[in-house]
């Protein structure tokens, strides 16, 4: 872990000020700190408050949108759904490869991307779609997801400076 | 004190108990995979439902977690009841046929057969370990982790647990831990090699003769007989 440990420490008690004891609240603000649960600060967490490590374990795992393993900034959701593959979502697939260099189920090495595939995102009317951080993109071609890329691209490059 | 028909029994209960305590105080017995004395009800397995209600508007509850009302009526082996705990018990077979728990219960209800591809889990998530260790050992050390098919028993990061005390609770009360005995049909998944049991005395004498009492034989024949009887 990069970070310091009195960084850990001041995560930790900011979101017990803000929450209490409720573990799921508690994770969503670990979770917005480190981008994922690293296994080190759960067990802090743990030690900390008393709430047994296996209840933190339990919410952990239990919700989709909790997660253990590293997650990328950007995650990139590529309709693989009938309607969208017949409309070309293969192509934006391979746009995205030749783009980022990664397959669905992989991370850029920066930790910036990551790119998965669903079966139907529910809006077959605007195939081929793909869903970027919650946001919907529809009747897309393969220029288009560039564009999108590249913006996302530009946007983090201003954040970092 | 409320009072209650139990199988057509008109009996008077404590208030604050189960239909599963009530009817075990009255000897009646009900099956169960996710109950323990001792630990709280976890309503998970659906084994021990009974039905309550007067008949044609009866429904199927879980005993264990069901509390007495007054004028409760409960039926605990009607033919609905019967029915689909033996639908269960085979569906359990098919998750776990090596735990010998589920194939006594098999043997007992006489289901003879799994119409299921048995898929051999060596857990059926009865969550009894998970009691134990939280309820009775004051551990904490395991618990249910993930969800939907891929939900699972196990420690924290599925590492060895730094509470866990090796005290084996756990292990004592789960009914997959206990295999089955191994006979000569061990690759079936249905054992039901008790119930195929004869009475080894009848070549000798009647039963008038015997003086063995109770005897595990006998009993699982004068069930099977008033099984039939009460099928005719
Ligand atoms: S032999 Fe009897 S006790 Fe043993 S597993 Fe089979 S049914 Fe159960
Ligand atoms: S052996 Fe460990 S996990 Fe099992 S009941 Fe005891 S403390 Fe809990
Ligand atoms: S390990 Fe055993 S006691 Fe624990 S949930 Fe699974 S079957 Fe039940
Ligand atoms: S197939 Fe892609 S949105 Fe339905
Ligand atoms: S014993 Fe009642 S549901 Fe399992």
């Amino acid at each position: 872990m990069s970070r310091q440990l009195s960084d850990v420490e001041d995560v930790l008690q900011n979101a017990l000020n803000k929450h209490g004891l409720s573990v799921v609240p508690l994770l969503q603000e670990i979770q917005e700190h480190f981008r994922y649960l690293p296994e080190e600060v759960l067990r802090m967490l743990s030690r900390k408050t008393g709430i047994p490590l296996i209840e933190i374990y339990h919410a952990a795992t239990f919700y989709n949108s909790l997660s253990l393993t590293p997650r990328a900034r950007h995650q990139i959701k590529i309709c693989a759904g009938t309607t969208c593959h017949i409309r070309g979502g293969g192509k934006l697939i391979e746009e995205i490869f030749q783009v980022l260099g990664i397959r669905p189920g992989e991370i850029t090495p920066n930790g910036e991307f990551m790119l998965e595939t669903v079966n139907c995102l529910g809006c077959c009317a605007f195939a081929p779609a793909m869903v970027v951080d919650g946001k919907y993109y529809g009747n897309l071609t393969p220029g288009e997801v560039r564009k999108i890329l590249s913006k996302l691209r530009e946007r983090a490059a201003l954040m970092e400076k | 004190m409320v009072q209650i028909a139990l199988n057509g029994l008109r009996v008077e209960v404590d208030e604050g108990m189960t239909i599963l305590e009530a009817a075990r105080f009255y000897g009646i017995a009900i099956p169960t995979l996710c109950y323990l004395e001792g630990l709280s009800p976890y309503g998970a397995c659906r084994l021990c439902l009974v039905e309550i209600g007067s008949p044609g508007q009866s429904k199927l509850v879980t005993s264990c977690t069901y509390r007495v009302e007054e004028g409760l009526i409960v039926r605990t082996d009607s033919d609905w009841v019967i029915k689909r705990r033996k639908m269960l018990i085979e569906l359990y077979l098919a998750t776990c046929p090596s735990s010998k728990v589920i194939q006594d219960l098999a043997s007992k209800y006489h289901v003879t057969s799994v119409r299921f591809t048995p898929w051999y889990e060596d857990c059926i998530l009865c969550g009894l370990c998970v009691r134990m260790c939280a309820e009775q050992m004051q551990g904490k050390a395991i618990g249910f982790a993930h969800r939907g098919s891929n939900r699972k028993v196990t420690t924290p990061f599925d590492k060895e647990s730094e509470v866990c005390r090796l005290c084996g609770g756990c292990m004592y009360v789960c009914p997959a831990c206990q295999s089955r005995c191994q006979g000569p049909q061990e690759e079936q998944p249905v054992c039901n090699a008790c119930l195929n049991l004869q009475q080894p005395c009848l070549d000798y004498f009647d039963d008038k003769m015997c003086f063995m009492d109770p005897c595990v034989a006998c009993e699982l024949d004068t069930n099977r007989e008033l099984k039939v009887k009460r099928r005719l």
